[in-house]
Formats: structure tokens, sequence, C-alpha cells
């Protein structure tokens, strides 16, 4: 595919440049407005409507010949979701890729937000599947539109106590709400609640897009947000106590659960491939010093 | 290991993009573009209709492309569309002025112009014609040469609209004259309520399948539109954009080929008296190519869009936003995709439940 794209010079970014443009007047608004949805004119793009073309068109509106980019699916950069995006962009644009979280300016994440920190000079973009946090409230636009206009959210309040009604305890997973700027409720697309937190009075911009749904939102750096939770029963994240990275050793981080087709045995192993990547390579280069310390000696 | 896999993910592809063109390119025949866009004109019509984009040639390329696939090829249109620069719209056309090889009306026997059946399939049997195994290229040509000289002399006509006869009786349902530019869909989320040329067109590019599917649940009773196909009509509109330096002036661009339909179903009309009295109200539906299926459920929602009512077809939410091939297909799709992530954190909620 990429070879059809370079031979047939489309233009930089794929995009024409007036709807590169009209998505950045829309990110604009977005920043100005953190966690309102503000509706676009997506266009389609040669990747599956639902599978990231909000974000990727984000990504190629914002783009530019100096960016550094890091793509990921689910944690991993070599995910075949990932893989093709990060094909698309760098075909039109030939931008220099990563794997590296702090070497990347722009990073495209799909459920995930890295475990490096990121500052701020980096831009998040996150693909969006379901924008609308009261869509399980009401399936009706024309309703959820009028929620938010009068920050009317008792309906996911309700939603959240039932829960607790009926499991004792909180039973969101993924995609879990949160309360951004003290006015807008949003979804923090489909990321683990484990990594909810990171949204909170970041260094970097998260940028969220939504293509099918046709709406992009925002939260910028240094932004309240908070995970919707009651007193009584706070916000808890995934257990990963007691889990280690069977790769690097890695603690504390989000997993991937694998199960060993021969040996049934069940393991973990870093979602985030990149950190993951990176902390092994220090370890064989640690390893490395320290054999060819004893060697000399 | 699988295909997300923990390394891997471009290899797979890359030889999985291969396989495909394996796939493709498999036996002996030759599959020619132009004979495509030639002898598969009614899914080209399709294509080019699902897509918005009025390129025979290149829904032919595209179809080449994806081994026939529809939803592939549509797909591979729109992608392309975001592409170029909108340097123009087109000026509005009249349906009246269409150059006309089919017209039809089930409302009136003798209507002024006539019945004109044009080519359909509506009469034919539908038999398995074995005799198409061996047509040669000769006894076509001479067949085609017969039926030139035959139809030679005989002109295609404009034709006055059918609704024109109720107009003039003053049986029509009164509809304000509405001079608001169109919405775009392809450039705007649609904003809900819709404008009526939002409806029209999101329903003009939507999956034929769909639209025919929630007209037909409209007929059979979940709904109350019970409409008289007033007139369809299909033929070649001219399309023009304004001059650029003088506004006035058009410039001719070429011509589309389109199936328009006005359906006819009763309306009522408040009198503020004991008794409503009933008009005739219109449904309208076109699009792109040779479609009278499509035309005709466009119409019936268009119908039933505008008026109240509890049936999945009275909800313009249900109708508009579930019948984008694109939007339908990806979705759906991207279930295919890896969902390590969020299935780990729905099973840590199961995990925690079980420990109690």
């Amino acid at each position: 595919m990429s070879d059809n794209v370079t031979q047939q010079h489309y233009n930089f970014a794929f995009l024409d440049e007036g709807a590169k443009r009209e998505i950045r007047r829309t990110i604009l608004k977005a920043v100005a407005i953190p966690g309102y949805q503000v509706p676009f004119g997506s266009r389609e793009l040669p990747i599956g409507r639902g599978w990231g073309t909000g974000g990727l068109q984000i990504t190629l509106a914002i783009i530019g010949k100096q960016d550094i980019l890091k793509v990921i699916d689910q944690g991993s950069d070599d995910s075949v979701n990932a893989v093709s995006i990060r094909k698309l962009v760098t075909a039109t644009t030939a931008v220099a890729t990563t794997t590296d979280t702090q070497a990347a300016t722009l990073i495209q994440s799909r459920h995930r937000i890295p475990e490096e920190k990121l500052r701020n000079d980096q831009i998040l973009v996150l693909q969006v599947p379901n924008p609308e946090p009261l869509r399980a409230v009401s399936p009706k636009e024309t309703i959820s539109r009028n929620l938010h206009a009068d920050a009317e959210y008792s309906g996911i309040w309700l939603r959240l106590y039932e829960g607790i009604v009926k499991f004792g305890r909180t039973v969101t997973g993924a995609d879990h709400p949160v309360m951004v700027a003290d006015r807008y409720v949003m979804n923090p697309s489909p990321i683990p609640k484990f990594d909810n937190p990171k949204l909170h009075q970041a260094e970097c911009l998260y940028l969220f897009g939504a293509g099918r749904e046709k709406k992009i939102y925002a939260v910028p750096p240094h932004t309240e947000v908070v995970s919707l939770a009651f007193e009584d029963y706070p916000f808890t994240v995934e257990d990963v106590k007691g889990r280690a990275c069977r790769l690097c050793g890695a603690t504390n981080v989000y997993f991937d659960e694998i199960i060993d087709s021969v040996t049934n045995e069940r393991y973990f192993q870093c979602s985030d491939s990149g950190f993951c990547g990176k902390r092994r390579k220090r370890m064989e280069v640690m390893s490395g010093e320290s054999s060819a310390a004893d060697s000399n000696s | 290991m699988a295909y997300v896999a923990v390394t891997g993910g471009q290899e797979a592809i890359e030889e999985s993009i291969r396989l495909l063109k394996y796939y493709r390119t498999d036996g002996e025949a030759d599959l020619e573009i132009v004979a495509l866009q030639e002898k598969m004109k009614l899914l080209i019509d399709k294509v080019i209709s699902e897509a918005g984009l009025y390129a025979p040639a290149y829904a032919a390329l595209a179809l080449k492309q994806c081994e026939g696939c529809l939803e592939e090829a549509v797909f591979i249109l729109r992608a392309y569309r975001s592409t170029l620069t909108r340097n123009h719209y087109s000026k509005g056309m009249d349906g009246a002025n269409m150059r006309v090889i089919r017209r039809i009306s089930a409302a009136f026997k003798d209507i002024p112009g006539g019945q004109v059946l044009g080519p359909t399939y509506d009469y034919v049997h539908r038999l398995l014609d074995f005799g198409l195994r061996n047509e040669s290229r000769e006894s076509i040509a001479k067949w085609r040469e017969e039926y030139n000289q035959q139809v030679e002399g005989i002109e295609t006509y404009a034709f006055p609209r059918v609704s024109d006869i109720l107009r003039q009786e003053g049986l029509l349902e009164e509809v304000a004259e509405d001079r608001t530019e169109p919405f775009d869909v392809t450039l705007n989320k649609l904003p809900f309520p819709t404008p009526r040329s939002a409806r029209l067109q999101t329903m003009a590019r939507a999956d034929a399948g769909y639209i025919s599917g929630l007209a037909y649940s409209s007929l059979r009773g979940f709904g109350s539109v019970h409409p008289t196909v007033g007139e369809l009509r299909t033929g070649w509109l001219a399309v023009e954009v304004p001059y650029i330096l003088d506004e006035e002036q058009t410039i001719f661009v070429g011509e589309i080929l389109v199936t328009e339909v006005e359906t006819f179903v009763s309306a009522e009309k408040k009198t503020g008296q004991e008794h409503d009295e009933l008009r005739v109200g219109i449904g309208y539906g076109c699009v792109f190519g040779r479609n009278d299926t499509k035309a005709i459920s466009m119409s019936i929602l268009d119908r039933a869009l505008s008026i109240e009512g509890t049936a999945p077809v009275n909800d313009e939410e249900f109708v508009l936003l579930h019948g984008d091939c694109l939007e339908r297909s990806g979705f759906i799709s991207h279930l295919k995709l890896p969902h390590y992530v969020t299935f780990q954190s729905k099973l840590d909620q199961v995990r925690k439940k079980q420990e109690g």
C-alpha cells in the first residue's frame, strides 16, 4: 500500500489543506473548552472507520515535517493496527518514527497512555470509539447535548450507584468517566482505569478524536481531571499488585496477560512495549558492562 | 502467535497483503477495468451512489482492486474523495429538465408525455440464461447495429412532472418554498433536528440494503406511510457551476445519471374546523445511477421522517446514523482488533468479584 500512496503523489498528510485547517480550528476550540465534544466534518480515510480515524485525522492535521511520531495500539508499537496507521502517516508525510515515548513529539494511541510521563512539548492523540459518556443514559444526541449544556449528569452517577448496589463495588472497566475542569463529564476513551490519573494536571496536551461520531475533544495541560467516584466507594485502578513483567521485571505498570499455549502457564508482561523494550536494552547494556568488567579482572 | 503479537505485526500485515494480491490475481481470465465499467453498470451505480462520488471509471478501478466487494470499493472511493479539494458547488438541478430514459407513474394511467418503461428488469423472467455462455462479439455487434437502425430518429424528451397535475388542482400539501443554502453532510456533523437537505443527502449516500430494509419495515407496519409511486424517472441531468468572473453565467461540466422519485401519501390539513381536510403529501428520493428500489425507499423514509410517530422510521437519529456503509462496516470490523487492555480491565472486575 505504501508504494501506491507515494507513487500517486498524495498531498502531505493525505488530507487536502482545507480539511486540515478545519480540523485544526476544531482542535483549538476543543482546547479552549476542556472536555467539551466539538463536532466536526469528519473525513473518510483509507483505514477503517472505527479503527482510529478520529485520532488519525488529528494526527494528519497537526503533524509537521519535523515531528517524530510514535503510534501504539493497546500499548504496543507492533500491533497490527498501529503498524497500519504508522505506515499510512509515514507514506504520506515521510516523518521520522520512534518507539521511544520520550523521543516522540507526537504520539497516537489506542486504549493506553504510555507508562513514561509525558512532557509539555509532547501531544498524545487518543482514538475514541464512543465519545459520549451520556450515551448509556440516552441513545439520542439531541438529549445528551442538552444534558451536557445543563451539566445534568445524574444519569451517569445513577449508573455508577446501581453498579455498587448490585455488585457491592464499582464495576466499571476501561473508559471510566472523568469530570474535566469541574464542568464536563468526559469519556477518556477505553484506557484502563490504571491510566486515568495520568490525565490529571498533566504536562502534555491530550487530544481525543472520534471519527465515526465526528467529534474532537481535549484535555489541555494542567487541567483538573477527576475520575467519577463516591466518597464511600473511592475510585480504584485495576489491581496489578504481586505482578511483574516476565521480560523486564517491571512492577506497578499495566500488564498484558499471556497464556503459554504449551505449558498452559499464565504470566504477565508490560502492555507498554516501548517502555519494556527500553528497560530490557538498558539491562543488557548493564549486564554487558559488568561482564566486560568481570573478564578484565 | 496470534495476529497481534508481541512482535511481528509488520510482517504479518505484509504477508497478508501479498496473499490478497495472490487471491485477486487468481485464475486465467483477465478483468479489464473498462469492461467492468461498461458491463457492470448497476454495480458501478451502487458504488458511486454510496461513495457519494460520481466517478464510474474510478469505481471500476476500485472494484478490480478489491475483488468486487461493494463495501470495499465504496470505502476506497470515499477515502480518495478526502484528498480532493472542493472548488465548486454546482447550481441546483431540476428533475423536470431531465433527459429521461425511463419514467413511470403508478398513480395515473395516462400522464402527460406518457409512460416510458426504459431499461428495467421489472418484467424480465429471472431465468438463468445459458445462452450468454456462448455470446459472441460478432452476434452482439450485429444485434446492436440492427437495434440502432430501428431506434434512429426517436428523440428523447424532457417531461413535466406528474405532481404538477395535482398542484394545479390544489390537492398537494402546501409546502413553503425553502431557499436556504443546503446543508453539506460531507463537511459537517449532522445536527439534530436535521434540515431536510441533510436528511436527503445522508440517505442518498446510505447503504441501499439498509435504506430499503427500513422502508420495508414501514410498509409492513412499523410506521404508517402507505405510498403510491407518483412518478419515478431515470435520466441525465446537466451539471453546471457558476462562472467565477460572472456569477450570472454558468459553465456546463457534464451530465450525471440519476433516479428520482416522488411518492404520494395522504396528508392531513388542519382546518381549525370540526373536520380536517385531506391533501396529497410528497416524499422525495434521488440517487446516483439506476436504482429504483433505493430511490423509492428513500422517498418513503423522507416522508416518514417528516411526520410524528413512534416507529423506527420516524426517528431521525435512528434512521440517519446507522446506514452509512463506512461507519457501519468500519465499527463492526473494528471488533476484530485486539482488545487486550479493555478485556484485562473487565477481567479485573470479574476476578475481584470472585475473590469477594
